[in-house]
């Protein structure tokens, strides 16, 4: 369990988070929502100790983090994964020299008993037989499960996230968001996920802290979001839903576009109508964010491998 | 400037604050070593040889007086290289190609948070990563140093013997002519001095880049300006102290 109290912070005068409590329970995904530039990012490094905060106090499992003895924030943080919204992997080592970094630098584990805990780790993202990959060889997908294999190795007891779906397509950001709460009830582990994405609400939220101009306005659970007075809440849950509604509509125009191109393509070469690019791609291999799964029927550039 | 020259020295004591396993750091710098070093020596083969053949070309040009034996183009080459010309020219064109990498290099690591991703794992960042690379520097600088002092006076041979300037043996004689051993030293303390400079001062500047790609451009830059400049008052210093 983590505790947050009275988190102030403020670069050059201004203000990016006021007061700003909470306490993030073990065993469930938190997430903390809000618009950008609401100051999500910079609590979370508050949070982890990336930034200092200028005020307030963290509490790891009942251990004060904030201004404590250096080897007690130490000890904490080896115990800390996160996953970078970059992902923020080496680029001048392998999947797998990524995800046995920690081991090697934390742990007095052997090369045998690290390389046992790389392939468990991979595997259990389900990218086993990437270990070899540079990370420039590698869709976001892919970074995002490395990130994660990179920040569980350790057995950590907790795990941040900072936007791990972003940049991705709802597809495979849905399949990261699943790992994630898969992976936290697996391990009974505290996730603390930063995001701005309502179906990461509604998928995976167990409970959900809303901010607003650096100040924590609501919380409770993605069943009451909906039903919440808050009008700056109701006002980010309206956009959302806006886009996302343009966004479908415009992929959907999209399709149709394709399709008809593809059909008046076949018209004047003479030939039959193929089959639709549906069950053309079904036949095709698996998707590579989800290797063991059913083949993908959509695929986007930004995930090939 | 100031503030800045205070953060550069709680940047460098930071390196020696919860260092990471002896191992581990030994690792790291036998790579930054081979990065640095033999990444380095075609460059330096390059630039010292044609110093040397172009030193005892114009050496030999401005020595046009009967009085003078010829064998003196030699020991004016040997002193020049030995002196300023190796050291301190190999340090300008090693502060051009290894400072903007290693600023380069940790820049990018900045700002893909990479190294936020080893501080949350508890490693102190600048001591794995930095130190490193100020300790490899330091230990192949010399050898590089060493191997353009050579390479610079055999270009001027070449140079000299190639173009008929001087005998061979003028040449030979020249460079054995009144030969003091301290000058090695002098120059060998200067390659390490110019070492510490140029590897921390390029790390400190890209070690605090924030920003996207154009900001790890200016830290690269900067970090050779600075280098040079650093350089440069370490020549002149070391000079007046040390000769």
């Amino acid at each position: 369990m983590i505790e947050i109290h009275n988190i102030h912070k403020a670069f050059n005068g201004k203000k990016v988070l006021d007061g700003v409590s909470g306490v993030f329970e073990t065993g469930k995904t938190n997430l903390l929502l809000g618009a950008s530039g609401t100051g999500k990012s910079v609590l979370l490094k508050c949070i982890v100790g990336l930034i200092k905060p200028d005020l307030g106090s963290v509490t790891f499992d009942g251990t004060y983090f904030t201004n404590n003895k250096l080897d007690i924030r130490q000890e904490i943080r080896r115990k800390i994964g996160m996953l970078f919204q970059g992902s923020a992997l080496f680029d001048s080592m392998t999947v797998e020299q990524n995800v046995e970094f920690p081991l090697k630098m934390l742990t007095d584990m052997t090369k045998e008993e690290r390389k046992e805990r790389v392939d468990f780790c991979l595997k259990r993202v389900g990218l086993e037989g990437a270990n070899k990959k540079m990370p420039s060889e590698i869709s976001g997908g892919m970074k995002k499960r490395v990130g994660i294999a990179r920040a569980i190795a350790p057995h950590c007891t907790y795990l941040f996230c900072d936007e791990p779906n972003s940049g991705l397509d709802p597809q495979t950001a849905l399949k990261i968001d699943e790992l994630i709460k898969e992976i936290t009830e697996e391990y009974n582990i505290t996730t603390i996920i930063v995001t701005h994405d309502m179906n990461s609400v509604i998928e995976i939220g167990d409970k959900i802290f809303f901010l607003y101009e650096g100040k924590k306005l609501w919380e409770g659970t993605r069943d009451d979001i909906m039903d919440t007075d808050i009008k700056e809440l109701n006002d980010f849950i309206f956009a959302n839903r806006l886009m996302r509604d343009a966004k479908k509509v415009e992929e959907e125009e999209r399709e149709e576009e394709e399709e008809r191109r593809y059909n008046g393509q076949l018209a004047s070469q003479g030939k039959e109508k193929a089959p639709s690019e549906e069950s053309v791609e079904t036949e095709k291999e698996p998707h590579p964010d989800n290797p063991e799964g059913p083949a993908a029927t959509t695929q986007t550039g930004n995930d090939k491998v | 400037m100031l503030q800045s020259f205070g953060k550069y020295l709680l940047f460098m004591q930071s390196l020696f604050i919860r260092k990471e396993s002896a191992r581990i750091l030994f690792g790291r710098t036998v790579d930054e070593a081979i990065l640095i070093g033999i990444n380095s020596i075609f460059i330096v083969a390059i630039v010292s040889t044609f110093i040397g053949a172009v030193t005892c070309v114009q050496v030999s040009y401005n020595l046009n007086n009967a009085f003078i034996p010829r064998s003196t183009i030699g020991f004016m080459v040997r002193e020049m290289t030995i002196l300023e010309l190796a050291p301190t020219i190999t340090s300008i064109v090693l502060a051009g190609k290894v400072g903007s990498s290693i600023a380069g290099g940790l820049g990018t690591m900045q700002i893909t948070e990479q190294v936020d991703a080893l501080e949350v794992m508890g490693i102190n960042s600048a001591s794995y990563l930095v130190l490193p690379k100020v300790v490899a520097a330091i230990l192949v600088f010399p050898m590089l140093v060493i191997l353009a002092m050579f390479l610079s006076i055999l270009g001027g041979y070449l140079a000299g013997t190639l173009s008929g300037e001087l005998t061979p043996q003028e040449y030979i004689t020249g460079i054995r002519d009144g030969f003091i051993p301290y000058n090695i030293t002098f120059a060998l303390i200067k390659s390490v001095v110019f070492a510490f400079l140029i590897s921390s001062i390029s790390s400190f500047r890209g070690y605090y880049t924030s920003g996207g790609a154009l900001e790890v451009g200016a830290a690269s830059t900067s970090a050779v300006t600075s280098s040079v400049i650093a350089i440069l008052i370490g020549d002149f210093v070391l000079a007046y102290i040390l000769l």
